[in-house]
């Protein structure tokens, strides 16, 4: 199957296989504009198998949606049909609104405004905690 | 000025504990010095959960300092039974009093509470998470009986699951030297795992046992805790598990002359009566430093010093 390279946009590469659709969709996806393709199950020398998303327009990302979800993931900005930037992503120190806390006894099970934030404490186990009340969250 | 709050032991550097504890003892020693210190400065005490000790603590340490009180007793008097958000209640309060003390039984509250306030904001107790200011009143029990806070074995005992006493106890004592804990519970009420982290990285030596008996000859300070109704959600474990340790006269025969027995109280019957009157038992002792501690914690978060 061949997908056209991308001359002024981003390449997500080395995404888990599978892991593609959930991260179209954390990162708004569908509301760009311009040709998103995203590509399943493509052979890759390191980890097996690995999906790409190429978008045709640089976007704003965010980055540590995408470090929790999948911290193998490249970020290749290309410009004028050259590589410009890579990103590597890493598991952040802080989640915003991206994780929701569990804790029945948490604030943040009561109170629907607010945003429910988690703090790394532990970055080679992925464990993160509830700034509120300190409620494990393993990364998976 | 910036606004302190005090949410965790932590938000306390050890410097800052000792300033209090020296501000607690200035205040027995020159009570006259303190009675008119917080004139015309308003505490309100938000117990959007009941307390008998910890609010009236807190009203008595405002009063002795010549200031006025304000507040609820339980969240059904207040906006809260309407359905208002912490952050409404807080961002009101904080409009008539100078400084707020709150409980509230979901953790977390006194953080969203002081993004709020716009007045300092001391956490009275939030859920089963943390009880900084029981924290202080067992730290300056333990300085005052002892003479200091380094090199002594801590036996805590009871609920160390949801004793949130017992969480912020163990948080402090980790920045004092050769400090050594006892853990003694049930098995299902064991310390939670990032209380055990914690220990860990800071070097802490930690045991964990389920009988009392065997720790009573080790420690220097019992710590005695209730095992709470209110944290459980099964009537079941509760009744299982309430009567798991017993304090009475023949176990403090196991103990050495020099130890103390502490409990945040209230007690149920995990202590017995007639260990009241045994020399070694402080914690009415401990209620009554909890007011000294506390006045000392709202002159430091006002920024009011002594002439």
């Amino acid at each position: 199957m061949n997908i056209d390279g991308v001359r002024n946009g981003i390449v997500l590469d080395h995404i888990s296989a599978g892991k593609s659709m959930k991260i179209y969709e954390l990162l708004g996806l569908d509301k760009v504009k311009s040709c998103v393709a995203i590509i399943q199950n493509v052979k890759s020398e390191k980890y097996g198998f690995k999906d790409i998303i190429k978008v045709d327009e640089v976007i704003d990302l965010d980055f540590d949606v995408l470090g929790y979800v999948d911290s193998n993931i490249t970020v290749n900005i290309v410009k004028d049909g050259k590589l410009e930037k890579k990103h590597h992503m890493a598991l952040p120190e802080h989640l915003k609104g991206v994780i929701q806390c569990k804790n029945p006894r948490c604030i943040t099970s009561v109170e629907q405004e607010i945003v429910h934030e988690f703090r790394l404490v532990d970055r080679e186990k992925g464990v993160y905690r509830c700034i509120y009340c300190d409620a494990e969250h393993i990364v998976k | 000025m910036e606004i302190r709050n005090l949410i965790n032991i932590t938000d306390l550097s050890v410097e800052e504990i000792n300033s209090l504890i020296n501000t607690a003892d200035d205040i027995v020693a020159h009570p006259e010095a303190y009675e008119d210190i917080c004139r015309h400065k308003k505490l309100a005490t938000l117990f959007f959960e009941p307390s008998t000790r910890t609010r009236l603590s807190f009203e008595a340490a405002m009063l002795e300092l010549g200031g006025s009180v304000l507040g609820f007793s339980s969240a059904n008097s207040s906006s809260a039974a309407k359905g208002e958000s912490v952050s409404d209640t807080v961002r009101t309060v904080g409009c008539y009093a100078d400084i707020i003390a709150m409980r509230h039984p979901k953790e977390g509250a006194p953080i969203v509470a002081a993004r709020r306030a716009g007045v300092p904001i001391i956490n009275a107790g939030d859920g089963g998470h943390f009880h900084p200011t029981q924290t202080l009143t067992d730290l300056l029990t333990i300085k005052r009986k002892f003479g200091r806070l380094n090199g002594l074995t801590i036996g805590l005992c009871g609920d160390l699951k949801f004793g949130r006493t017992v969480h912020s106890l163990i948080e402090a004592m980790l920045r004092y030297e050769n400090i050594r804990f006892v853990l003694i519970s049930p098995e299902e009420l064991q310390v939670p795992d990032y209380i055990k982290e914690s220990m860990d990285k800071a070097g802490v030596d930690w045991t964990e046992t389920s009988s009392l008996d065997d720790a009573m000859p080790q420690l220097d300070v019992l710590y005695m805790t209730r095992i709470q109704k209110e944290r459980f959600f099964n009537e079941e474990d509760y009744v299982r598990l309430k009567d798991s340790y017993i304090l009475t006269p023949e176990k403090m025969r196991l103990a050495g002359e020099n130890m103390i027995v502490m409990h945040p109280l209230p007690r149920v019957n995990e202590i017995s009566v007639e260990v009241d009157d045994d020399p070694r038992a402080c914690y009415f002792f401990q209620a009554l430093c909890g007011k000294h501690i506390r006045m000392a914690l709202i002159l430091f978060l006002l920024g009011i010093k002594r002439q």
